[in-house]
């Protein structure tokens, strides 16, 4: 099997619009678990999760950053320069998408593009691909009524403060989508985070 | 018929993708109006392209689409609109709301409550809601960037000066998550608390003016106003004359030239829905026709 030319969504149409309801129904209301049916299967390590956002998501009008892993794997990079043509970068503030194949490979959040005042939409959707452990957390903002206490697969370190300061940047700052087994979680810039 | 197909929803996968990602970050940044390459579609600028565009990037095939047009399911702009996604979507299409996944409207929210299983899409004119106090883009998004809404409390302020009250019946400024002022698109004031914390992703669509933002559910959505004077909805004298509801919006019906009117609901299907069952106002002199 071509792992170059396989693995794209079999229909690309309805596979990218289901793909990109789970995604805006994740942003919509954070922390929810929307599942992702999609048949996408891209090249290890890039996981069908990211793979299916990308395709979705990103084309040659998105500038993607990829952590070290994925932009060394060139099975990887081909399979996104068919299926997606969205042009590469190193420079991580300049991304519109950075694709993030492991926790341990996620940098800074405030490496991100930020966008500015006058912009924040130019800054940086970050697809993590999260593992299954995961750690109570009690969210609160808009999309939450009230406030949501669940479990999610958050980084270890400080990425909790790291959040607070990207809230902190409102209207700036990054979003992040968590994606695993069929699954995405969103979390908006707007959402707030507190260890349960 | 054997004619060439469109696309599933009429655009293309590539401007589906890009309004897509405006529609993500218009979540992400509640009220802000993130601006995006409006194509031209197959209707003229101000009869819903940008809530169209938007509608069609986001609908599938197991969506059921309602449109209304100043609440009414059964005018041109809401029919037209849905014989469109039923023909390049293949969509189902309703006129009940409650039996909708997405609902575009041109300047109302249905009576009925919305719940969580659906989008609300809105036909936006004029997004920006500074505009008719500073022309120039430059300037009023250097104004939200600042969160500097000061004209537009002067504007609220001169209605008091000159009226003695807030004028302003329709598009009244809002607040989102005390942040972004935003024009909540020409609904009548009436509808402006249905948008605080609703159960319902709202999406907002501006075609000629290429904007697109969004309220997420359960976000805050204040009208703006003064201690002294507090945003206060329209209230009706008199029930609905077809279905005799009360503490909905009202429009204004002259029936000759004598001065005869009456006060009939401005949603159709809510009105039609309270006929079926039972309820009587002065003019629902028999009973309603069998729909379609």
């Amino acid at each position: 099997m071509d792992t170059t030319i396989e693995g794209g969504f079999a229909d690309l149409v309805l596979g990218a619009q289901s793909v990109f309801r789970a995604v805006m129904e994740a942003l919509a209301r954070p922390g929810s678990v929307q599942s992702i049916a999609s048949d996408a299967a891209p090249p290890a390590p890039l996981t069908p999760e990211l793979g299916a956002v990308a395709l979705t998501l990103c084309d040659h009008d998105t500038l993607v950053w990829l952590d070290p892993v994925l932009a060394a794997n060139e099975a990887v990079v081909a399979w996104l320069a068919f299926h997606c043509g969205a042009p590469l970068t190193s420079d991580i503030g300049a991304a519109a998408f950075a694709l993030v194949s492991d926790v341990t490979l996620l940098p800074r959040i405030d490496a991100f593009g930020q966008g500015t005042d006058e912009y924040p939409d130019r800054s940086t959707t970050v697809v993590l691909a999260v593992g299954s452990a995961a750690k109570p957390v009690t969210l609160k903002g808009p999309g939450i009524k009230d406030q949501f206490s669940t479990q999610l697969p958050l980084p270890d370190g400080d990425f909790i403060e790291q959040w607070a300061e990207n809230r902190a940047r409102f209207p700036r700052g990054v979003d992040l989508l968590l994606v695993r087994a069929g699954t995405v979680v969103g979390l908006p810039r707007t959402t707030r985070i507190s260890e349960a | 018929m054997n004619i060439a197909k469109y696309n599933f929803a009429y655009l293309d996968e590539q401007t589906k993708r890009m309004i897509r990602r405006a529609i993500l970050k218009g979540i992400a940044v509640p009220g802000y109006q993130v601006p995006f390459a409006s194509r031209e579609m197959p209707m003229p600028y101000g009869w819903g392209t940008g809530g169209v565009q938007v509608t069609a990037s986001i609908i599938g095939p197991s969506d059921v689409l309602k449109v209304i047009d100043q609440g009414a399911d059964d005018t041109t702009n809401a029919v037209s609109i849905r014989a469109f996604f039923a023909k390049v979507a293949e969509v189902a299409v309703t006129t009940h709301t409650e039996e909708a996944t997405i609902i575009q409207t041109r300047h109302r929210i249905p009576e009925a409550k919305l719940t969580e299983g659906q989008v609300l899409v809105y036909q936006v004119p004029i997004p920006e809601p500074l505009r008719f106090l500073e022309p120039r883009e430059t300037e009023t998004r250097k104004m939200h960037a600042l969160e500097e809404y000061g004209l537009m409390h002067v504007k609220l302020y001169e209605d008091i000066a000159k009226h003695g009250r807030i004028a302003t019946t329709y598009a009244y400024p809002v607040k989102v998550e005390g942040r972004y002022v935003m024009d909540p698109s020409p609904t009548p004031k009436f509808d402006n608390p249905k948008m605080h914390m609703s159960e319902v992703l709202q999406l907002f669509g501006a075609g000629r003016e290429k904007r697109i933002y969004a309220v997420p559910p359960h976000t805050q959505v204040v009208s703006l106003d003064f201690e002294d004077h507090p945003f206060e909805i329209q209230h009706f004298e008199e029930p609905c004359a077809l279905c005799g509801a009360t503490g909905v919006y009202l429009d204004e019906v002259i029936l000759d030239d004598k001065g005869g009117h009456m006060f009939v609901c401005s949603d159709t299907d809510n009105c039609e829905d309270r006929r079926e069952h039972g309820h009587r106002g002065k003019l629902a002199g028999h009973a309603l026709e069998a729909a379609e």
